[in-house]
């Protein structure tokens, strides 16, 4: 067992006119999880503590938040890595519903504008499924592993500056769709991905990449579509003949 | 109140709700379908299912061994119509799967790659490498962002539904960012709300199953059926019941005890295979009633491992290597090693069984319709019946998309016969009164995490792996105790905004009907069959008792339980065997 104190951002805005913080001192098992240590806050000393989560196996990505600082899924920040008191605050640059739960009504408006389904390149087969070998399906597996946890929308200085941008995740997900051999949409999907607010947008700091708990690193993602898009614009500018 | 006219509204968006929500879009573009969940779509339970979906796509396999192998496994208590239509449509429902993208493995030859399960006597799981569920959920999810006739209501906890002339015509929901209830008038209801799995303290489900769905059916009139039928999964980790797919067995893992015999042998599923060769349908690829049964045994016995949470027995998959580790069971790998400690590579790991799937759930017929007009339900939370007395590992993601689109179309047809008729609106007034009550109620003596808690223990204790006649009578006492002290509930957070005190009192207030339907249908159930066994009634039955159970609700008492025979086809009742013997 081990004593650890906890200091959460409250935030209610029925009540409260600024966000504050509270502590709690909670006795914890050594192999807790920041999560853990929420619930035990919830059950035994505070029930009007707001969070999401759900799978407590970082596959469900409701558990985002700030822990120290940086962006973390609360059921894989194991307390053994912290010392002290542990600061635990919504996730950056998303607007606070209540307490540790933000508005991400903003990411998934934008999943939507990335087509994130497939546009089928050729009808699907008569009988049975496409054909994919694993070296087609390694070139865009990666980037399906986006568990939508917006840890890398909270890394991205980009995205706290200019809340139009398209985003880590968002691209990643546009993406993915565009290397998947069965796909044919990456035209359709380039009016969001290789616009101005979409890949361009990105300084490439990388930060996304660096918090992403399923590595699906969505900063690879986007230099791989700022190449591509500039390929395209030299082939149709320069060499439009080889346009189909 | 803010009332919403839809078409259909379905409850639920895990895997079961989207694919209903597609096959309804597709169906007809002009509907207009309510997507209600609790959750965001990708936050669903399905995400954490890892192993994969069974479908039969190999030219040596056939739709009557899966028939065959899901009836056996079921211990005869899965509905043989039902099963053939579930068979017929897998592989279709699969294949519409990739069709839509979905990632899944592959064999070298580009076609889609399947692997050994629990009790299957062929290779038909189809797979995403250990993350089959979170693949399926997400592909459904992206592909339903295509169609603008879905209009989705994230984070809406459905209350109650409406009822009015004998036909389910709406619904109430609070809408969690803004606390204000919502009126949602529906031609036809789908539930697809998933499990109820958290009524007990150990268990892989996630914090959002807690029954709501069937409660919402329950409580409308339909009975629960077979709730009795708890399924533990053998692996698990100790340490927070994160689960470990059986595929670690179906790749060649194998279960040993303290003394490092395979055990199973010990238990009619033996005799031993070769290490790193499994044979099908025997041995570590049995089925997952019969495995943690045994387990329950070796503990009795003293051959169990002691943990610091508890017994536990070894899963080895040293032998799989890094490199089949690292491509087939990547999630198993990264979850041993952050909440055990333990590389599976370099080590066994510690596992015991889990809580993991409700086998019964809302009585549906084969067309996945309750006995309540207008109302239909899928996945988890339905039993159709398929999987009777013991799931087979892999046939419930295939089930959430047969039923899940079986749903959406006997709903279409419904819709298309009957006119929609005006609810009369001191229904969902009533429905908000009774919100308003719990929210302001003051002076109550009752916390929802103390009575969640008495709950847990009296499930634990009394409705595990084996039960018995007294520790169940117990348990129904309990139960019905803290329905009752359930009404003096008080909450801490009386206030609007993302109150999840309010929340989690109203979900304890669905697992705690849940729970005493499970209680009740095991304590009348006086046989042992599949997942269901009693110290005191060891042997199947199938004079008396191979027929369903049906929970029937009593807002004021325990439920009525009744019986409907099963529906028997061409597999009349006969031996579960998973010897290793068994023909080629």
């Amino acid at each position: 067992m081990r004593q650890v104190e906890l200091e959460v951002l409250r935030y209610h805005p029925e009540t409260d006119r600024e966000p504050h913080f509270q502590r709690y001192r909670v006795e914890c098992q050594e192999e807790w999880v920041v999560l853990d240590a929420l619930n035990h806050v919830k059950e035994t000393l505070d029930p009007t503590l707001s969070y999401r989560w759900s799978c407590h196996m970082a596959v469900c990505g409701s558990c985002g938040m700030m822990v120290n600082g940086e962006p973390k899924l609360a059921c894989k920040a194991f307390l053994r890595d912290y010392q002290g008191v542990i600061r635990v605050e919504p996730l950056r640059h998303f607007p606070v519903e209540r307490d540790l739960v933000t508005v991400i009504d903003d990411f998934v408006a934008k999943l939507a504008r990335v087509k994130p389904y497939l546009i089928p390149k050729d009808p699907p087969p008569e009988a049975g499924e496409y054909r994919q070998t694993p070296a087609q399906l390694k070139r865009y597996k990666q980037f399906t592993l986006c568990i939508n946890c917006m840890l890398c929308y909270a890394a991205c200085p980009e995205y706290g500056l200019i809340p139009q941008y398209l985003g880590p995740a968002a691209i990643a997900l546009g993406h993915r769709w565009n290397r998947d051999s069965r796909d044919g949409g990456r035209e359709a999907r380039g009016e969001e991905l290789a616009a101005k607010e979409g890949v361009w947008e990105c300084s490439f700091v990388g930060a996304c990449s660096e918090v992403c708990p399923e590595h699906v690193d969505p900063a690879g993602a986007i230099q791989q579509v700022k190449i591509e898009s500039t390929v395209d614009w030299y082939q149709e500018h320069l060499m439009p003949w080889l346009k189909k | 109140m803010e009332t919403i006219s839809t078409d259909v509204a379905i409850v639920g968006a895990g895997g079961a709700g989207l694919r209903a929500a597609i096959a309804l879009a597709q169906a007809d573009p002009a509907l207009r379908i309510a997507l209600v969940s609790k959750v965001y779509p990708m936050r669903s339970h399905t995400c954490a299912a890892e192993g994969g979906a069974a479908g039969v796509i190999k030219p040596d396999d056939s739709l009557e061994r899966h028939f065959d192998d899901t009836v056996g496994g079921g211990d005869w208590l899965s509905d043989q119509d039902a099963v053939d239509y579930f068979v017929r449509e897998a592989p279709k429902e699969l294949i519409q799967l990739e069709h839509w993208g979905c990632p899944w493995s592959r064999a070298a030859d580009g076609s889609v790659a399947v692997r050994p399960f629990g009790g299957m006597k062929k290779q038909r799981t189809w797979f995403a490498a250990d993350k089959s569920g979170f693949h399926i959920l997400h592909t459904l999810f992206q592909t339903s962002l295509q169609f603008a006739s879905i209009q989705r209501f994230d984070e809406y906890y459905v209350t109650e539904l409406l009822v009015a002339d004998g036909r389910c015509a709406g619904l109430a929901a609070i809408e969690m960012r803004s606390g204000q209830m919502r009126r949602f008038d529906a031609r036809a209801v789908i539930i697809a709300g998933g499990g109820a799995g958290r009524m007990f303290p150990f268990t892989t489900n996630g914090a959002i199953k807690t029954g709501d769905g069937m409660a919402l059916a329950y409580r409308a009139g339909v009975p629960l059926k077979d709730m009795e039928f708890v399924q533990y999964h053998p692996t698990g980790l100790p340490s927070t019941g994160t689960l470990l797919t059986e595929a670690c067995r179906g790749e060649g893992g194998v279960l040993l005890n303290r003394q490092g015999r395979r055990f199973l042998q010990d238990y009619g599923m033996g005799p031993e295979t070769p290490l790193g060769r499994p044979v099908l349908k025997t041995m570590e690829l049995g089925p997952r009633d019969r495995v943690s049964q045994a387990f329950w045994h070796e503990q009795k016995k003293g051959n169990a491992l002691s943990t610091r949470w508890g017994d536990a027995m070894l899963l080895d998959m040293r032998h799989l290597g890094e490199k089949t580790i690292n491509e087939r069971l990547p999630l198993v790998r990264d979850m041993s090693i952050s909440y055990m400690g333990v590389d599976p590579v370099t080590d066994p790991v510690p596992v015991r069984p889990v809580v993991h799937y409700m086998m019964g759930g809302i009585d549906t017929d084969i067309d996945a319709a309750t006995s309540l007009p207008g109302l239909y339900a899928a996945g988890e939370c339905a039993c159709v019946s398929i999987n009777g007395a013991n799931r087979l590992g892999s046939n419930s993601l295939t089930e959430l998309l047969v039923f899940g689109r079986r749903a959406a179309l006997s709903a279409l047809e419904f819709v298309g016969k009957n006119a929609a008729r005006p609810l009369p609106a001191s229904l969902a007034e009533d429905a908000r009164g009774r919100i308003r009550e719990l929210m302001q109620r003051t002076g109550g003596k009752e916390t929802v995490a103390g009575l969640r808690k008495e709950m847990m223990q009296a499930m634990e204790e009394h409705a595990g792996i084996y039960r018995g006649g007294e520790g169940l009578a117990a348990a129904c006492e309990k139960l019905g105790e803290l329905r009752r002290r359930y009404r003096q509930i008080e909450l801490h957070d009386k206030t609007n905004v993302y109150n999840t005190d309010l929340l989690q009192a109203l979900e304890l207030g669905s697992m705690l009907d849940c729970a005493e339907a499970v209680v009740q249908s095991a304590a009348a159930r006086k046989e042992s069959r599949g997942a269901h066994q009693r110290l005191d009634f060891p042997q199947r039955d199938d004079r008396n008792f191979l027929r369903h159970s049906l929970a029937s609700y009593d807002a004021g008492g325990a439920p009525r339980i009744g019986y409907r025979d099963v529906v028997i086809t061409r597999s009349p009742p006969g031996v579960r065997d998973y010897s290793g013997g068994h023909d080629e």
